[in-house]
């Protein structure tokens, strides 16, 4: 996986750094136009899966943690959000925060258990923690079972601006995604985010120049769980819904689907994936079942042939040209 | 009625059986796991579908062909397993010098593949699979009623396991492949045809699992999502126990199986999750595995 990372190239030269500065212009324009020709709704549902798959890539793509249980994070998220947007009436804003709040404690607590493993032990351990939380929330009363969560109400952002508007929630959620989404750029391209990819390529490499390696990869853990719970909550207000699907393991099977379309340790390649496998279950959401097979078939191909992704493809693509 | 720390015998021995029922499948399908994982450094996710594969094969040929159980029991893990060699050789053996993650990516997409097909054809609803008439009532003992197919899943299972062991711990095969899983370049050396072995180990472990699915089709309803549950619990099994060691793959199975079935009668609510909170526990004593070596 380093390797092909590594061929792909995360670090930032002068003409890298505009072409990543051109396309998140791009990107903010796309946002700005997009309402008028698409449906609201789903631009959301992408822009939360955008930042899920973002958080997500944050720890695998740059930090080399495999983890298969981000559903815990995303889905618990979505749970506090809608229980104290509808419980306790509280501002939006403050819904969204103390789901971001609730999972940064969780994903302490499952980073502590999971660090202690490495590779595929990682992966195992973080899924196995996720099924627990999964029946936590199948099992307790404030989720509401089978049923979840259901119509929350949106409420006003900071008491004044309704956001029952889809066009207010939409710059709501906007704002929530580029914020996420900057925040991991820079975390990235941080000293933290230097010492997070020299892990990756190299942990004993790292311990031996006097990293404290475990304490940057709990780090990198809670930062991920953390945002992909931020994701969660805001996508809970916008389908005013909570649910079991969203920390179901099949929801952290769709995230690293989602990431491995567009681009293992790209910036950009998350939202690129989750916008296409987003789309991809709207027109086959008719198909039924069929839906997880596609999904299974995107994944054997990509991990037999497309293995940087959508993204990372383009990168070297053009990177080859201007060689020649 | 006599009851044990006030909980009738009857259920409390009536739990533990399906502990050591549970447990059988733990220990079958993680020491398929453990021997996959150790020669070809993969976490087969599809395990648990293939799991699913042996049930309904049992089911397809009761079904369609008439043949029974016991021809099941025989024909399914072969055919099986022979569909894992295919696997193995056309896409698993392209992964080998990548990292091992993108064999879990692999293998959990198959796993969906093979899972949704099955969901498309027969639903979520559970097939129906009898009971061979062989094996049909049971017998009454002192403190309980012990039906003879599961007495015959428990003693199968560990039949297989201490087969298993055995082969691997204690023949001239079993020799070549734990010292493959030591070091393939050298074995290779020596002529030994080291990527045919692997091929072959696939298979078995793949075998291993759909002789279990086999086993558990009458127990439990054959249905496509009969496996992508417990595949989940017999990784934190794994975990737990570590996959170092054969032996400690089967003790940790039929242990955590007990373990579960003890929960159910006092405590039912944590019965679902025990496993993964042992898992915990063991992780921050002993984050190797009961059984493990730190690598």
């Amino acid at each position: 996986m380093a390797a092909v990372i590594q061929a792909v190239g995360t670090t930032a030269g002068g003409a890298e750094t505009r072409a990543l500065r051109l396309a998140f212009l791009a990107m903010v324009a796309i946002i700005a136009i997009a309402p008028l020709a698409v449906y609201p709704i789903f631009l959301m549902k992408v822009m939360c899966f955008a930042l899920f798959a973002c958080a997500f890539n944050l720890l695998i793509g740059f930090g080399g943690l495999l983890s298969f249980g981000h559903a815990m994070f995303f889905g618990m998220g979505g749970y506090v959000a809608a229980y104290s947007a509808k419980e306790w009436g509280v501002t939006p804003e403050l819904a969204v925060l103390l789901a971001t709040a609730c999972t940064a404690v969780l994903a302490w607590v499952a980073g502590l258990l999971a660090i202690r493993r490495q590779g595929i032990y990682f992966a195992m351990i973080t899924l196995a923690l996720a099924q627990m939380v999964f029946f936590f929330c199948l099992q307790a009363p404030f989720t509401g079972g089978e049923d979840g969560i259901q119509s929350v109400p949106r409420g006003k952002l900071f008491g004044v601006v309704d956001l029952a508007d889809n066009r207010a929630m939409y710059v709501f959620v906007a704002a929530i995604f580029l914020g996420g989404f900057l925040l991991i750029w820079r975390i990235v391209h941080s000293p933290f985010g230097q010492v997070l990819k020299a892990i990756r390529e190299n942990e004993p490499r790292a311990i031996s120049l006097g990293y404290d390696t475990d304490r940057y990869k709990l780090v990198a853990f809670i930062l991920s769980g953390t945002l992909s719970g931020l994701a969660g909550g805001t996508k809970s207000l916008v389908f005013q819904l909570a649910s079991l699907t969203d920390v179901h393991w099949s929801m952290s099977g769709e995230v690293v689907l989602m990431t491995l379309v567009g681009g293992l340790g790209t910036l950009f390649g998350p939202v690129v994936g989750a916008a296409v496998i987003v789309t991809m279950q709207n027109y086959l959401a008719q198909l039924g079942a069929w839906v997880t097979v596609v999904q299974g078939a995107i994944f054997v191909v990509c991990v037999l042939a497309f293995r940087r992704g959508i993204v990372g493809e383009l990168g070297a693509l053009f990177k080859g040209r201007k060689l020649r | 009625m006599d009851t044990i720390f006030g909980v009738p015998t009857q259920a409390l021995f009536g739990q533990l059986l399906i502990g050591l029922i549970n447990g059988s499948f733990y220990a079958l399908l993680s020491l398929g796991l453990a021997v996959i994982f150790g020669l070809l450094n993969i976490i087969n996710f599809t395990h648990g579908a293939q799991y699913m594969l042996g049930a309904f094969g049992a089911y397809l040929l009761l079904t369609k062909l008439g043949l029974n159980y016991w021809w099941a029991l025989l024909i399914v893990p072969i055919v099986v397993g022979c569909t894992g060699v295919i696997i193995e050789r056309l896409l698993l053996s392209r992964l080998y010098n990548l990292d091992h993650l993108y064999g879990l990516l692999l293998t959990f997409g198959l796993a969906l593949i093979i899972q949704g097909v099955f969901r498309n054809e027969y639903g979520s609803s559970g097939q129906p699979y009898p009971i061979p008439p062989q094996l049909m009532g049971g017998q009454k003992l002192d403190f309980m009623f012990l039906p003879n197919y599961r007495a015959w899943v428990i003693a199968a299972s560990l039949v297989v396991c201490l087969g298993t062991w055995y082969l691997i711990e204690r023949t001239k095969l079993g020799g070549y492949l734990r010292a493959a899983t030591e070091n393939p370049a050298l074995v290779q050396a020596f002529g030994i045809n080291v990527p045919r072995m692997i091929t072959l180990t696939y298979g078995f472990g793949v075998g291993l699992a759909a002789l279990a699915g086999v086993m558990a089709a009458p127990i439990y309803q054959v249905s496509p999502q009969m496996g992508a549950d417990l595949i989940i619990v017999v990784f934190a099994v794994v975990v737990i126990g570590g996959m170092g060691s054969i032996l400690g793959a089967i003790v940790t199975g039929f242990g955590l199986g007990l373990i579960e079935g003890l929960t159910k009668v006092f405590y039912p609510e944590a019965s679902n999750t025990v496993i993964f909170i042992i898992m915990a526990i063991v992780l921050l004593i002993r984050p190797a595995g009961l059984f493990g070596r730190e690598k």
